[in-house]
This record gives C-alpha cells, sequence and structure tokens, in this order.
C-alpha cells in the first residue's frame, strides 16, 4: 500500500531523515514509533505531502507521490492538536472534505450522521468545536477523515493530549476501528507502551533513521539494542567478551562462559557484546539443575508477589544488580523455598540468551 | 502581590488625566464652539445654538464633498485591505528572504512626511500625464493607508493555527477554498477592523488630498477652502465635529474588532 524507497530530507545541512526504506502493506496498522527528533513526524508530513521529499521516492497505491499536493493524496491525517476547525460546528467540521463531491445536502446529512454514530457521538452534531473534550475532539478529527474513505489513515500521536484512563480506552477504541474499516493506519508515537498494543509492526526509529522494523512481538523477543529490549517488559543485561577457539562462546560477568553457537552474526574475538535475557525466559531450582551444568548459583535477595506470578531478584558472583527471574509458580511451598537469603541455582534454555552489540 | 498593583496610584491617575487632557482640551474645544451662537470661537461663550449645523444641511457643496470623500474612502478601504491581506500573509507565514527590510519598507509611510509623499506623488502622476481627480487621491490615501491595514492583519495572521490550513489541505481543498473557507473566517474579524480603520485614515487626510485632488474636494479640502470665509467658521467647527464623532467611533470599532474573538481561534487550535 506504502511503499518508502531511500527517502531522505535534509533542512538546510541536518539530515532528519537518512535512507528510510519502508513498506507497509494493505490493512496494516503500522506504527512509528521514536523520541522527539527522531524524525518520525518529518516522515508522517512527507507520506502526507506537507514535506517534500530530499531524495528516494514514496510510493501509495502504486502510485508515485512526489508530484501530488495534499489536497489530491488518497490519504487523510489526524493532526496532533486535532486541528477542528474552531468556526464550524461538529456536523459541518465532519462535512468539510465533502464539499468536492457535489453531494446533495440530505446525503451529507445522512453520512456524517453514519461517523456520528461509528465514533460514538450521535447527535453531537450542533455543538461548537470550543464545547468538545479532548477525547471528543480526537473522536471529530477521526470522523472527518474517515468520512472520505481514505487508503491510508495517518495520525499523529493521536492520543497524547488524553488522560491515560481516556488514552487507553481510545487505543481500543482505535484498533477495534481500524479492524472493522480494514483501512491503513500508519501512527506516529513516542509511546513504547501504545505502539505496541496497538500495531500489527512497528518501525523504530532514531536520528532519522529505522532501526528495527518487527512486529510487537518480534521486538519484544528479538530486539536490535538495549534501548529497544527496555521498551516493555524487564530485561537483564550482562556485559560479555568473545572467546573463539574453535566454538564460539563468550564470557560473560555473571554467567560464565555462554555458548554462542546458532546465534547470527560472527563477531571477532575479543570484541564486547551485550547479553540480554528476559527474567521469564530462566528458571529457578533449589539445587544444581543438570549435570552438564549450564546454570550458574545464586542468593535470593528479594522476593516481588506480582499476582499471577512473582518476581525473584538473584546475586549472582561478578554481577553487581541482582539478575531477575519471574516464576509463574505463586504456591507457598514455591515461595517457601524462594525466601530471601536461599542459595538457588539459575538456568536458561540456549535460545533464551539474545546477543547484542554492547554500547 | 496582586494588592499592591491595585492600590490605586495617585500621582499615576493624576499624570494619566494631564495628559489625556493635554491631547483632548484643543480638540473638544471644536464641538464646544460648534454649539456656541457666537461668530468667534472665544471666551466667554455667548449662548446655546443648533443653528451652524442647521446652516450645514442647506449647504449642497457640503454634501457634495461628502458624497466625493465617502466615495474615496470606501474604495480605498477595499483596495488597501485587499492589497494587505495576502501582504500580511506572506509577511507572518513564509521563511522570506530579507523579511525584515521588507516588514519596514511596508511600514515606512507611517514616518515619512506627508508633504513629502504627496509632492513625490504630484512629480511622477504629473509626468505620467494623469489628470488630478479623486482618482489620484484614492492612489495617495492608498499608499498612507497600507500601513495601518498590514499592521491589523498581521496578528490575526500570527495568531492563526496552521495546522487549521493543513488540515483542508489534507482533507482534500486546494488553497483557493483553504482560504475561503478556513483563513478568511479566522481572520473576518481582522479584514473589517482594517476596513474601518483605512477607511478613516482617508476619510480624515488631508495633505495627500491637498497635491492631489482636481475639481472635486474630499470633505478636509472643502474645510481648508472654505476657511478664509469667516462667517462661514461656525459651521466649519459643526462640521469638524461631526467628522470627528464618526471618526472617533470607527476607530474605537475597529480596535475592539481586532482584539475580540481574537483570543478563541488561537486557544482553540493550541488545545
Amino acid at each position: 500500500m506504502i511503499s518508502i524507497r531511500n527517502v531522505t530530507k535534509s533542512f538546510g545541512r541536518v539530515q532528519a531523515i537518512r535512507d528510510v526504506s519502508l513498506e507497509i502493506a494493505p490493512g496494516e496498522f503500522f506504527s512509528l514509533l521514536g523520541a522527539s527528533g527522531s524524525g518520525k513526524t518529518t516522515l508522517l508530513r512527507m507520506l502526507a505531502g506537507f514535506e517534500s521529499v530530499t531524495s528516494g521516492s514514496i510510493v501509495i497505491d502504486g502510485q508515485q507521490m512526489e508530484d501530488v499536493p495534499p489536497h489530491h493524496r488518497p490519504i487523510n491525517m489526524v493532526f496532533q492538536n486535532y486541528a477542528i476547525f474552531p468556526h464550524l460546528n461538529v456536523h459541518d467540521n465532519i462535512a468539510y472534505g465533502l464539499r468536492r463531491f457535489g453531494l446533495s445536502k440530505a446525503r451529507q446529512h445522512a453520512m456524517v450522521g453514519e461517523m456520528l454514530d461509528l465514533i460514538a457521538l450521535p447527535g453531537y452534531g450542533d455543538r461548537r468545536a470550543n464545547q468538545l473534550s479532548g477525547g471528543q475532539m480526537q473522536r471529530v478529527a477521526l470522523a472527518r477523515a474517515l468520512i472520505l474513505k481514505p487508503k491510508v489513515l495517518l495520525l499523529d500521536e493521536p492520543l497524547g493530549a488524553l488522560d491515560k484512563q481516556l488514552r487507553e480506552q481510545m487505543q481500543l477504541e482505535l484498533r477495534q476501528l481500524q479492524q472493522r474499516l480494514g483501512i491503513t493506519f500508519v501512527l506516529v508515537t513516542h509511546d513504547q507502551e501504545e505502539a505496541l498494543t496497538l500495531s500489527d509492526r512497528v518501525a523504530v526509529m532514531s536520528t532519522g533513521e529505522v532501526v528495527q522494523v518487527d512486529t510487537p512481538s518480534g521486538l519484544y523477543d528479538r530486539p536490535l539494542n538495549r534501548t529497544i529490549a527496555s521498551f516493555i517488559g524487564n530485561m537483564n543485561f550482562f556485559e560479555a567478551t568473545v572467546h573463539r577457539n574453535g566454538v564460539q562462546e563468550a564470557q560473560a560477568r555473571g554467567l560464565g562462559r555462554v555458548p554462542l553457537d546458532g546465534h547470527p552474526g560472527g563477531r571477532p574475538h575479543g570484541s564486547a557484546v551485550l547479553l540480554a535475557i528476559r527474567p521469564e525466559k530462566m528458571s529457578l531450582h533449589p539445587a544444581s539443575p543438570s549435570p552438564s551444568g549450564r546454570g550458574v548459583s545464586g542468593v535470593v535477595t528479594a522476593q516481588q508477589y506480582l499476582g499471577g506470578r512473582q518476581m525473584l531478584h538473584v546475586t549472582v558472583t561478578g554481577r553487581d544488580a541482582p539478575v531477575a527471574v519471574a516464576v509463574q509458580d505463586t504456591s507457598e511451598e514455591t515461595a517457601a523455598a524462594f525466601r530471601p537469603g536461599q542459595p538457588v541455582w539459575l538456568s536458561w534454555k540456549r535460545d533464551a540468551i539474545l546477543v547484542l552489540d554492547a554500547e | 502581590m496582586a494588592e499592591t498593583y491595585h492600590r490605586p496610584n495617585r500621582p499615576l491617575t493624576v499624570y494619566a488625566v494631564a495628559f489625556t487632557l493635554f491631547l483632548y482640551i484643543p480638540i473638544l474645544l471644536i464641538p464646544l464652539f460648534s454649539f456656541n451662537s457666537g461668530l468667534y470661537p472665544h471666551f466667554p461663550l455667548e449662548g446655546f445654538t443648533f443653528n451652524w449645523y442647521a446652516e450645514l444641511w442647506g449647504r449642497r457643496p457640503v454634501f457634495d464633498a461628502l458624497k466625493n470623500s465617502l466615495q474615496v474612502g470606501v474604495v480605498v478601504a477595499l483596495v488597501s485591505t485587499v492589497i494587505a491581506v495576502p501582504a500580511a500573509k506572506a509577511i507572518s507565514r513564509y521563511r522570506l528572504p530579507g523579511k525584515g527590510p521588507i516588514t519596514g519598507f511596508m511600514m515606512l509611510p507611517l514616518v515619512v512626511p506627508g508633504l513629502v509623499f504627496g509632492v513625490a506623488l504630484l512629480v511622477v502622476i504629473s509626468r505620467l500625464g494623469i489628470q488630478l481627480s479623486l482618482f489620484t487621491v484614492g492612489v495617495g490615501h492608498v499608499i498612507i493607508s497600507l500601513p495601518f491595514a498590514i499592521s491589523i492583519l498581521l496578528p490575526r495572521f500570527e495568531g492563526f493555527n496552521r495546522s487549521l490550513e493543513e488540515a483542508s489541505a489534507d482533507l482534500g481543498e486546494n488553497a483557493w477554498w483553504t482560504f475561503w473557507r478556513v483563513t478568511f473566517p479566522a481572520i473576518l474579524p481582522g479584514v473589517i477592523a482594517s476596513l474601518l480603520l483605512t477607511f478613516t485614515v482617508s476619510f480624515d487626510e488631508f495633505i495627500m488630498a491637498f497635491f492631489l485632488s482636481g475639481t472635486d474636494p474630499t470633505l478636509p479640502m472643502y474645510i481648508w477652502t472654505q476657511l478664509r470665509f469667516p462667517q462661514n467658521f461656525p459651521s466649519l467647527l459643526a462640521l469638524s465635529s461631526l467628522i470627528l464623532v464618526l471618526s472617533f467611533a470607527l476607530v474605537f470599532l475597529s480596535l475592539w474588532l481586532s482584539r475580540i474573538g481574537q483570543v478563541a481561534p488561537t486557544t482553540l487550535g493550541a488545545r
């Protein structure tokens, strides 16, 4: 649906976007995630046509977009501050884009009515823009864009101005709406949780480049760097050095020798890496788990009860911070076995270890 | 803290009153003497009369001059406002090279002596072989009205949320329709304020009219030509009083319009 090919954008000597290529499929909910200054908004504005492309090309629905002005693109946008027209009421705001089609008043009215039902604001047509709450303005901005049946809907931090509770509710509504309508959504956000809960795929951006594109679970299971690994959930990081003597392994502070066979990307002997492992990918044993001895001993220093699971903090030699281990079993026997001060053994499956670049 | 600032400040009040008196006493003498039954404007006042106003009513040339002034004023207001809207938009929106100097030059007619402008225009117009008429007066008035129009319109554009125009483009409207459906409603109070103010500037203007008018006098020109007849003086005072009242009303209305409503669209857009 959208094809971004080697796109670069310069403002004077500053490169806001550097050689970005992305493919967004029809009906996909795609997010651009990044901090401010990462170029995500610039990229979105280039899709809408408000910024020109310095080099590279953007193709939407099979059509080159270079010379297409914003008002001719098959795209609509929900602006960050909604940009509701203050001099028009809700009905006229939603009907704004219909003028060109020369529809009868009755037909327009019916279409606006459908939209008001869609955004769950029936009967709000006569309200003035300044009588709306933030959440209502957000819905009107959505309806105003969706009434034109765009192929792609762009959303620029649409939930940023809402309080937390309303934001979570709107997230759910947005996702349901997108699935019902089957329109391609491209969302810009700095909120990792928002991106991961809403999207089919997420492009993580930093300093004008796309760092990683993956599904939310892909980002969780196979993060490419420490920042992405820290987006959601907990992650244990271990500084390590690569050893190559026949087999590739890493000497990690706190984990000892860890074999790295099966991990892609050979690294030179002596290079520094970061090993990462999720708390729930580790197991805890009262005694040494396996004769082969892939495990390390430690001492429980803290125990956190989290309802459906418990989080144990285990101090191991060679590492200052304790290692977090999630245990699904919250029975009292298990809890008793892992009281603070208890010696324990940590083990993990070989493929649970992620090898990241050291920073 | 707030109380300190709200406490009346005696010296400052006295100063403000003195300042206002200094500005307006000479002007207020005009309506005062226009109701005086004596022929000469001096104290003591002789008696109260509406005679001078009545006399004005019967004088045909006054109405001709008024008609001329209204004609010029309306056209000048329309032309200078229509020119000023894109100018103000350009100044506030685009990253123009040399924006500072350009804005400065646009504002220059405010401080260039009218005499200089009048002579310069007279030279140009006679070179071009154009007959002096109400049209040439209008040209002069447009030049001196433009800075007023721009300074009224500029804050309108600057307080206007740009993403509204982007939203309009995004919803499929081209620049023309975006202007009429979004930009114009937002700046409308400023446009009306500009029309009123530029009309007043033209209506009251004398120096340009002095140099550039042909056989048809504007109202200030008419007053000037009648000043040498002492018996007409009181009725000129009456006429001047009427012009004063009208001008004050228009300027106040214009200033009020340029402020009202300006808050609403800006804060809304920013929410």
